[in-house]
């Protein structure tokens, strides 16, 4: 184990079914250190979005506990903790009618007040993905199914994140742009390794090998395959 | 003050009553199928009503204070109840926070018009007491039952933002607060658009009674000002109340949303 503790911990979570019967979760534990890429795949069903939800502290647990940068998050951090680990949601909601309104709706929230929005910076973005400021004006009401993925991975990127969860964030792209958004996450690790990494989930094996170092397999919502030598303890 | 009105006797009540038949006569002619439920209508009027009659004597004559607040209790439990009967999305301890709402807000308001504004003495609770809180209950309910309704419609229909901004950082109230203010300004709808025609369309009812009564018009219309305000009071506060709780009922300390609870 390194000294420094993981970005983020998760240490044997358990959620119930609602109904009561079985667990949706079944005792996860995963861990993610600076610098991270991870894959989490598994058949539909198994429970990954609910795992990244998780993560994110976004849905409450039944038992187990979450530890960012070795430290459990007090309720009061919560919208704190949720802004350096970002869940992105599988289908996003863009609130706004421009894709700019939506990009600049975040920074009317109380934590990120301190943070300006950077269009210079969006457009270097927009530019590694075949886009240009003309997509900033475009109604939001109007954008598919990918192109909307990738304003929320946009939206989530200028806030500075830690940690990117991310659900299935190319399923509805065509594998040309799914590459970019790729080369973009990878190109967002590569640049401060020592403080940011992503977990992705998706059903491709392919795309998961071609920039994860570690993939989990989450089956009925356990771990299929536990190749973190730290779970032993 | 001197009783200037026509006393009724039962036996007018039954000509009045007598009026349904029209309303019978209509169902047959038309063939709506209304007769039954006209019937059970005009018998719940007169029972209702009578016993309301009777009730109000007795608590009347009684001349302590807390039979008109064991009355009050009752009816605002009643009102309570009322407001959430047909809420469509509803969650665990809905009905609690109905009853507290409506508790807290429609006494806070009637105390304040009963003891702040017409400053009735405390051996005439019955007499000012429950007319002015059942009108601050009947207007507050109708807030508070649009209000949730409208909370739970709201926060269903857009789950997808309210989760979408929590993941960026929104605490629990940013969030929500869109919701929260689309309920509350529903449950106020009401009692605005009552304010914007008083007296214009019809002569409000509580205005009715007094003038019936031979109270002098001028202060008939004092009276039912007072009472309009009371009213607007009660159903913000009171929807303003039942949309916190619900909030808090919907979403955890953690900042959680928890959709789950809202069961149709």
């Amino acid at each position: 184990m390194p000294a420094t503790p993981p970005l983020l911990e998760a240490r044997n979570l358990r959620r119930r079914h609602p109904e009561g019967h079985g667990w949706l979760i079944d005792g996860v534990s995963v861990s993610l250190h600076a610098g991270m890429g991870v894959a989490l795949e598994g058949p539909s069903g198994a429970g990954k979005t609910l795992l990244l939800r998780a993560m994110a502290m976004l849905d409450p647990l039944d038992s187990g506990r979450l530890l960012w940068r070795g430290e459990p998050v007090d309720r009061g951090d919560v919208p704190d903790f949720r802004s350096r680990v970002i869940y992105l949601h599988q289908r996003p909601a863009l609130i706004g009618v421009s894709v700019e309104a939506a990009l600049r709706r975040p920074f009317r929230l109380k934590v990120h007040r301190g943070v300006r929005y950077d269009e210079s910076r969006l457009l270097r973005w927009l530019e590694g993905l075949g886009r240009d400021a003309a997509f900033l004006r475009q109604p939001t009401a109007e954008l598919s199914g990918g192109e909307r993925q990738v304003v929320a991975l946009l939206r989530a990127l200028q806030l500075d994140p830690a940690v990117l969860l991310l659900d299935e964030p190319t399923a509805a792209l065509d594998p040309p742009a799914a590459d970019s958004v790729e080369r973009l996450i990878a190109g967002w690790l590569e640049t401060a390794p020592a403080e940011r990494a992503f977990c992705w989930v998706s059903h491709d094996r392919r795309q998961a090998a071609r920039m994860i170092e570690r993939t989990f397999r989450l089956v009925a919502g356990r771990l299929a395959t536990p190749q973190e030598p730290e779970n032993a303890r | 003050m001197p009783a200037e009105y026509i006393a009724l006797s039962y036996g007018q009540l039954a000509l009045a009553a007598s009026l349904m038949v029209v309303c019978g006569g209509v169902s047959l002619a038309l063939q709506l199928g209304l007769e039954r439920r006209l019937a059970l209508g005009t018998l719940r009027t007169i029972l209702q009503l009578l016993l309301l009659g009777w009730v109000l004597r007795w608590v009347f004559a009684a001349e302590q204070w807390y039979y008109a607040v064991a009355l009050m209790v009752v009816m605002t439990v009643v009102a309570g109840m009322a407001a959430v009967r047909r809420v469509e999305r509803r969650y665990a301890g809905l009905l609690l926070d109905s009853v507290l709402a409506i508790w807290v807000s429609a006494w806070c308001v009637t105390a304040v018009g009963a003891f702040g504004v017409v400053q009735v003495p405390i051996e005439r609770l019955a007499q000012y007491g429950i007319p002015l809180l059942g009108m601050v209950l009947h207007n507050t309910l109708t807030g508070i039952s649009l209000g949730i309704d409208r909370l739970g419609s709201e926060l269903a229909g857009r789950r997808d933002e309210v989760e979408t901004l929590l993941a960026l950082g929104a605490t629990r109230w940013e969030a929500a607060q869109d919701a929260v203010r689309q309920a509350v300004r529903t449950g106020l709808i009401p009692t605005l658009n009552t304010m914007m025609v008083l007296g214009i369309v019809s002569i409000p009812g509580m205005m009715t009674g007094q003038l019936l009564a031979g109270v002098d018009p001028i202060q008939a219309a004092l009276y039912q000002m007072v009472i309009m305000f009371l009213i607007a009071a009660g159903a913000s506060l009171g929807t303003m109340g039942v949309a916190l709780l619900g909030y808090r009922r919907l979403f955890s300390a953690e900042h959680q949303f928890l959709p789950g609870r809202l069961k149709k």
